[in-house]
């Protein structure tokens, strides 16, 4: 699977629900993020945790997240990121 | 919560004849479990029971001084550290001769002045394994997989780490295949010492970011339970 997305793109993270198991943490989910660096391809941990082969492999981001956006509220200067999949990334503008 | 400093002192000190514990705090049903497995499997020729020894033995190779040999050498070396940054595994092989071909992926995230990075797994207790061997029992803790995100500058000055508020804290969520070191800010006053007295000051704890490297001892008391790092 090939990359959409570069350092500095906008993405939001998919608020998703699942029952099985996935990488992408809930505090996360349907947070605004951007995108620090791709990490290249890796098996989709979803199938791999099934013995399945986790084919496609998905690519994989870093991506920081400011601190208001996860948690709402504010604290001075403070940055999260986290490795995301991208079928768990949507773009926004 | 880093109590685990004064536990892996006693290790130490213990007697070298007492019986060795290998339970390590493991649930008696999770060893049971362990121990049918590894049996069946041995059994079952997937692998041999000198196969095991052998993994425990590199597992056990692996401590934080790698880490803090490779922390050292960046600084005296910045075309290192920049190897170090654009192709860290690689970059690490060639320094200490030691193959990473089947560890996962590494990225080493650089402090400066302004920004102090903290490594954490909210997940599960993902870890740099390969250059700093088994994470300490807190990293594992709930309480600090899920405070580190949510109050960070908090759990820092649990360990005795208080930075301005110009400092950027970024707290790196392990969060899928990729393992990350910290490369600590070099600290001031440290400028004559040599590659080998600057690993000595790199702690496990400033590699996972909860803490910094020790300043120059020369002239500065330092109580033991500062100088393992623990929480003041």
């Amino acid at each position: 699977m090939t990359p959409r997305f570069a350092a500095g793109d906008n993405v939001r993270v998919r608020a998703r629900e699942i029952a099985t198991h996935c990488r992408t943490p809930y505090y996360l989910r349907g947070k605004r993020g951007v995108i620090v660096r791709g990490h290249g391809t890796f098996p989709n941990p979803e199938e791999l945790a099934y013995h399945q082969l986790g084919v496609p492999h998905q690519p994989l981001y870093q991506v920081a997240f400011d601190y208001a956006e996860v948690w709402g509220k504010r604290e001075r200067n403070t940055v999260i990121t986290a490795d995301i999949f991208q079928h768990w990334l949507e773009a926004v503008d | 919560m880093a109590r685990e400093h004064a536990h892996s002192r006693d290790d130490h000190d213990r007697d070298p004849h007492a019986p060795v514990d290998e339970s390590h705090g493991v649930r008696a049903d999770s060893a049971l479990l362990e121990r049918a497995l590894r049996e069946l499997l041995i059994e079952k020729n997937v692998f041999a029971a000198a196969d095991i020894q052998r993994q425990i033995e590199l597992t056990e190779s692996r401590t934080p001084e790698l880490g803090a040999r490779v922390v050292a050498h960046a600084w005296a070396d910045p075309g290192y550290k920049t190897w170090l940054i654009k192709e860290p595994k690689a970059a690490i092989e060639s320094f200490l001769g030691i193959d990473l071909n089947l560890t996962p992926e590494l990225v080493v995230v650089e402090n400066t002045p302004k920004l102090h990075h903290v490594i954490c797994c909210t997940l599960c207790s993902c870890y740099p394994r390969a250059v700093l061997g088994i994470p300490p029992a807190w990293y594992k803790s709930p309480e600090y997989r899920s405070r580190t995100v949510i109050e960070p500058r908090a759990v820092l000055a649990e360990f005795g780490t208080r930075l301005p508020d110009d400092v950027e804290i970024r707290v790196v969520d392990s969060t899928a295949d990729v393992r990350y070191m910290v490369l600590p800010l070099r600290p001031r006053g440290t400028e004559r010492m040599s590659e080998r007295e600057l690993a000595g000051i790199v702690t496990r704890d400033s590699m996972i970011g909860v803490a910094v490297p020790g300043a120059p001892r020369r002239q500065t008391k330092v109580s033991t339970t500062k100088d393992a790092g623990l929480p003041t």
